[in-house]
């Protein structure tokens, strides 16, 4: 399974950046290392994300509501009950898929635009339910001030035990991807009639691929929780489900790592576009259309397709 | 979290031509939106903002000109204006795209919509603006024993205007005869020697041009403001889904659960009243997954 990624130098490379990740915060000031903790709690939502639009060819339209999902569990577990943070960080991510099993359960019996139709609908009764519930969510208002455990309290060690999860998650995704599950996946995005023509149970793979998908969703929740200390409303919005979407296909949806690489650009554009502007969605608009236009594999997409010649090239010679 | 006060059939009777007028406004965008989606085949995420820019520029014509006239030039003249803005998009990018992936055209309009957003912002500013119904459409009148505001009875005379006009447009003229053939088979149109490319921009822009009707027609009745959008875009397309894709009458059906059991909703359980009309669209669904009435896909 990892013969693939040993061989190359890819694994050198993987290597290369989490040392730099590592030794990051001692070198940076702390406004870059929220922004990095951001960008990975954002990174691997659209990862996530993505196993089910890339991999699995399903229009997951409203993935938000599974983010916001996991994060709200998390946030009442810490806010409403004295259990220790572990045990919401488990049970957040429980949740969230529990929530997918219960959508996507009657999402995979409809199709292409019909499917995404239907989880925008059931993800926005989430989202009305969590937006009036004053006594028990907080309602528009959200939930501030959420209790972060000793371990937790510098943003330092918030930054490590983000990067710990995440490296955790995306190689269990990359597992996931690899394995016999993840082709099958991938041949019913390609053909699913034919799949099912060889017997294979697509609705159950879809399935699963959403519970699965919307777990991570749910550790991206918790992260989030873990990293601002509060949560509200918008993060069930379909705005921001359609955010994640852009991520996915600025990145590159037919690669691994794209989703991340969109992720990281987003994030810190809109940070550091943010600062200069307030029409930023504007800008966001404008590239999203250079995008459709020039970029459709996404930029992991363009930049494997350029190198791709070069590696070859250089194995040859090696 | 009561469950609901005491009402009476006279209560109920009031609400249901509250949800009624709302249901108009509703079915004027969410028809532009399903003739859009009929033809081209495309979910128009910037329908909500060109509702939006019609609602502004409602505003802006009726505070320039002032006064009855002005209201009344602004419910022509606003959907002009947003015609225009999806002419203008329409030609110089998106008609480029027909060829591409589906999931590419239902990107490139949510740009759009990400693109007009802002563009409201710098024009008209973050501020909530609001207009006067013409003199004697304002105030209400008795109806159930509680008070019928008259603008919205204004609008229950609109909506069916609005639905007789799609009909004929659609069923009679040779217009919405090629649209209609467009939306079944767009080869065989193209075939027959018709500019499928200009069949597309002409029914984009009707399907928009009722998007800024509506938003000229919402305009009295709410604060104009950023982000009316984004609540309008997601009602109508889960309006125009549990009508049946593409089909008008589907989208009137539609607008109408919509509407009405969101104004029940208020009177039965007002905190949860946004819930009534997401649990209609799931039940529907659920029921008839491929909407009420037949869907042109």
């Amino acid at each position: 399974m990892f013969k693939e990624l040993s061989d190359s130098k890819q694994l050198w490379l993987v290597v290369g950046i989490l040392i730099v990740l590592l030794i990051w915060p001692m070198l940076m000031p702390r406004f870059y290392i929220y922004i990095l903790s951001l960008i990975f709690v954002t990174a691997l939502l659209a990862m996530s994300l993505n196993l089910t639009i890339g991999y699995g060819g399903l229009f997951q339209f409203h993935h938000g509501a599974f983010y916001g999902v996991g994060a709200y569990t998390f946030a009442l577990m810490l806010t409403k009950t004295s259990l220790p943070m572990w045990v919401g960080f488990v049970v957040g991510p429980i949740v969230a898929a529990v929530t997918g099993l219960l959508i996507g359960w009657f999402c995979v019996r409809l199709s292409q635009l019909y499917f995404g139709m239907l989880q925008i609908s059931l993800g926005s009764l989430i989202w009305a339910i969590v937006f009036r519930w004053y006594t028990f969510t907080g309602g528009d208002d959200g939930i501030h001030g959420i209790p972060r455990p000793a371990v937790l309290s510098s943003s330092n060690n918030v930054y490590y035990f983000i990067l710990l999860v995440l490296v955790i998650c995306l190689a269990a995704l990359y597992v996931i991807v690899k394995s016999p599950f993840g082709a099958t996946l991938q041949a019913i995005r390609d053909n699913p009639q034919r799949c099912e023509a060889v017997g294979i149970n697509v609705r159950r793979h879809q399935l699963t691929a959403i519970v699965i998908a919307t777990f991570f969703a749910g550790v991206a929740g918790a992260l989030f929780v873990v990293l601002e200390r509060f949560v509200f409303p918008d993060l069930l919005f379909w705005t921001l489900s359609l955010e994640i979407f852009i991520m996915c296909l600025l990145g590159g949806w037919f690669t691994f790592a794209g989703p991340m690489l969109g992720a990281a650009i987003i994030v810190a554009l809109r940070i550091f576009v943010g600062k200069y502007t307030q029409y930023w969605t504007l800008i966001l608009g404008v590239i999203l259309i250079l995008l459709i236009f020039f970029l459709p594999e996404g930029v992991m997409g363009y930049l494997l397709e350029k190198l791709k010649p070069r590696i070859k090239e250089a194995t040859e010679r090696g | 979290m009561e469950f609901g006060q005491s009402f009476s059939f006279a209560a109920l009777g009031s609400q249901f031509l509250v949800g009624l007028s709302r249901a108009m406004i509703l079915f004027v965008v969410c028809a532009g939106l399903s003739f859009v989606l009929g033809v081209l085949r495309v979910p128009n995420v910037a329908h909500g903002a060109l509702y939006m820019i019609g609602a502004f520029s409602a505003y802006s014509i009726s505070t320039q000109i002032g006064g009855n006239a002005g209201f009344w030039l602004a419910l022509i003249l606003a959907p002009l204006v947003v015609a225009l803005v999806s002419l203008i998009a329409e030609r110089v990018l998106f008609c480029h795209l027909y060829q591409r992936e589906h999931l590419m055209l239902l990107l490139f309009t949510f740009a759009l919509s990400l693109i007009l957003g802002d563009l409201v912002k710098l024009v008209w500013g973050a501020t909530y603006r609001s207009i006067m119904a013409p003199a004697f459409l304002r105030g209400s009148f008795p109806i159930f024993g509680s008070a019928f505001p008259r603008y919205n009875l204004f609008l229950l005379f609109i909506g069916p205007l609005v639905a007789v006009g799609l009909w004929f447009f659609v069923n009679k003229t040779k217009m919405g005869k090629i649209s209609r053939a467009a939306a079944v088979d767009r080869e065989m149109v193209g075939a027959l020697g018709i500019n499928v490319s200009w069949v597309f921009a002409a029914a984009f822009v009707i399907g928009c041009c009722l998007a800024g009707l509506g938003g000229a027609l919402v305009a009295p009745t709410i604060s104009i403001t950023l982000g009316m959008d984004h609540n309008i875009i997601i009602e109508a397309f889960l309006i125009v889904t549990i009508g049946g894709l593409g089909n008008i009458w589907g989208a009137l059906v539609g607008s109408l659960l919509f509407g009405v059991t969101q104004s029940l909703g208020v009177l039965f359980w007002p905190q949860f009243a946004i819930v009534f009309p997401y649990a209609t669209v799931v039940i529907v669904l659920l029921l008839r997954p491929r909407g009420l009435l037949k869907s042109v896909w």
